[in-house]
């Protein structure tokens, strides 16, 4: 393979161009999925971390053995049940609704083990100072305890969700036309590995603000630890 | 008339028998004070008044209330009860005038601009309303525990609870908060105090209960327990602290 050759398969401007409305189609699906799909694993995690801090073991176990589950279980082979597998049950669900479920449950898992592990980072005195001038349990948690726990696992949550945003490339295994399942149509239609790279460089562009917040974060906590 | 009146309380943590039917009465604008060797179950007591911990037995009414029936709203009853703790727990996520008017806010449901005014005030009475925006971060252990008692009294309790409110202090700083206790005992305020500042207890005692093994061993005017204590415990106690 000649020079030409290599820059001709792989950084091809006129490529790029040609593919450029579909791959910005794409990014934009991308996009959107990731809007819904941080709130939603959030949404859930917290809930999941809540329960964790209940009392009652009838509430706390299924929680744990919940987080666990879908923790374990690989996002890949969950999406794809949920897509291909469920309909068997003759309960069909969308590619959006597929990876709306498969998300909540997968993401929700990890954000709900990070804030848990946040909310008990947080001194139990500070829960008895509350609850001693007449807050409740609930207020108590809301005021005192999540914003503590939040601020206290705030990198992770951050490390976390710049994973998530990178899995919502397995959507294109479900048919959703996200960016990586655009960049492999226009791949394919113009037989040339362009679109690929130009897919890459995308997501590049698009997650290397966050790794840049996430490592000063990282810097400052390890500067406060000292 | 008598704020607290606690009777037979009993406490297990497990295998433990931490309280062993202790009973405990304070009058209206008494200040008591409760000492023992560590491990005694001094804490655990006060912690027990406002049901930090859950009494394993016994009764406690404060102000009137029955602290430990299922009917009492014991968020309700914890507004008149303030307490203050050896590790101050401020939420260091808020201002000191944030950490005193949160519960003015959400507990007693006053606008922004009342729970400021009052929270300003009891800022204030422990002289540090020119701290209102610093975070507590940005203050002395002194100060933060003044914060902390500001908290409390922002409230308008009935009694306070200081649980070892100097212990984590360094000596220098003791001073401004025995300072705001005494001021605080000055305007009338009921206070059942756990600590080891002996010398506070002398002056400003009214009563002091000597606990040992979970159990109230005797009790008496300062000058009684410290100048005459009748049991070998207390004694033993009383010598030992002095040598300090």
């Amino acid at each position: 393979m000649t020079w030409d050759d290599f820059v001709l398969a792989f950084f091809s401007w006129q490529i790029v161009s040609e593919a450029w409305p579909i791959l910005w189609d794409g990014l934009q699906r991308t996009i959107l999925m990731s809007i819904m799909v941080v709130p939603l694993g959030f949404i859930g995690g917290t809930i999941l971390a809540l329960l964790s801090t209940v009392h009652n073991p009838w509430i706390r176990w299924p929680a744990a053995v919940w987080t666990d589950v879908f923790r374990a279980l690989p996002p890949l082979v969950l999406l794809i049940f949920l897509y291909a597998g469920v309909p068997f049950t003759g309960l069909e669900i969308s590619a959006w609704g597929a990876v709306a479920i498969g998300f909540f449950l997968n993401t929700g898992s990890y954000y709900g083990e990070i804030l848990r592990a946040g909310i008990e980072s947080v001194p139990r005195g500070q829960q008895e100072a509350a609850r001693s001038t007449g807050l409740t349990r609930w207020q108590t948690m809301q005021y005192i305890v999540l914003p503590q726990a939040f601020r206290n696992v705030l990198p992770d949550l951050i490390s976390n969700t710049l994973e998530v945003v990178k899995l919502t490339s397995i959507a294109s295994v479900v048919a959703l036309p996200e960016l990586l399942f655009q960049a492999r149509q226009a791949q394919s239609v113009t037989y040339n590995a362009t679109p690929i790279v130009a897919a890459a460089v995308i997501y590049f562009i698009l997650l290397w603000p966050m790794v840049r917040v996430l490592s000063r974060l990282e810097n400052k906590a390890l500067a406060s630890r000292r | 008339m008598a704020i607290v009146e606690a009777t037979g309380i009993h406490k297990h943590f497990g295998a433990l028998h931490v309280l062993k039917g202790v009973d405990l009465v304070v009058e209206e604008k008494q200040l008591v004070f409760v000492i023992g060797p560590s491990g005694s179950g001094k804490s655990t007591l006060l912690r027990c008044l406002n049901r930090l911990e859950e009494p394993s037995g016994g009764a406690i009414v404060v102000d009137g209330v029955d602290m430990l029936s299922p009917r009492t709203d014991i968020n309700k009853a914890r507004q008149r009860i303030g307490m203050v703790f050896q590790s101050f727990n401020l939420y260091p996520h808020m201002t000191a005038l944030g950490n005193v008017t949160l519960a003015l806010r959400k507990v007693l449901g006053l606008g922004r601009a009342e729970a400021e005014k009052r929270g300003q005030a009891a800022l204030d009475r422990v002289h540090l309303a020119d701290r209102a925006g610093h975070f507590p971060g940005q203050l002395s252990g002194g100060q933060q525990q003044r914060v902390a008692i500001a908290r409390a009294i922002a409230l308008e309790p009935r009694v306070m609870l200081f649980d070892e409110p100097t212990s984590a202090l360094d000596p220098e700083l003791v001073g401004g908060v025995l300072e705001a206790m005494r001021e605080l005992r000055q305007d009338g305020m009921t206070m059942v105090v756990v600590s080891h500042e002996m010398a506070f207890a002398r002056a400003a005692a009214d009563r002091v209960v000597f606990m040992a093994d979970g159990a109230v061993v005797e009790s008496g005017t300062p000058d009684e327990v410290f100048g005459n204590p009748q049991h070998e415990r207390t004694k033993a106690f009383i010598g030992q602290i002095g040598r300090h």
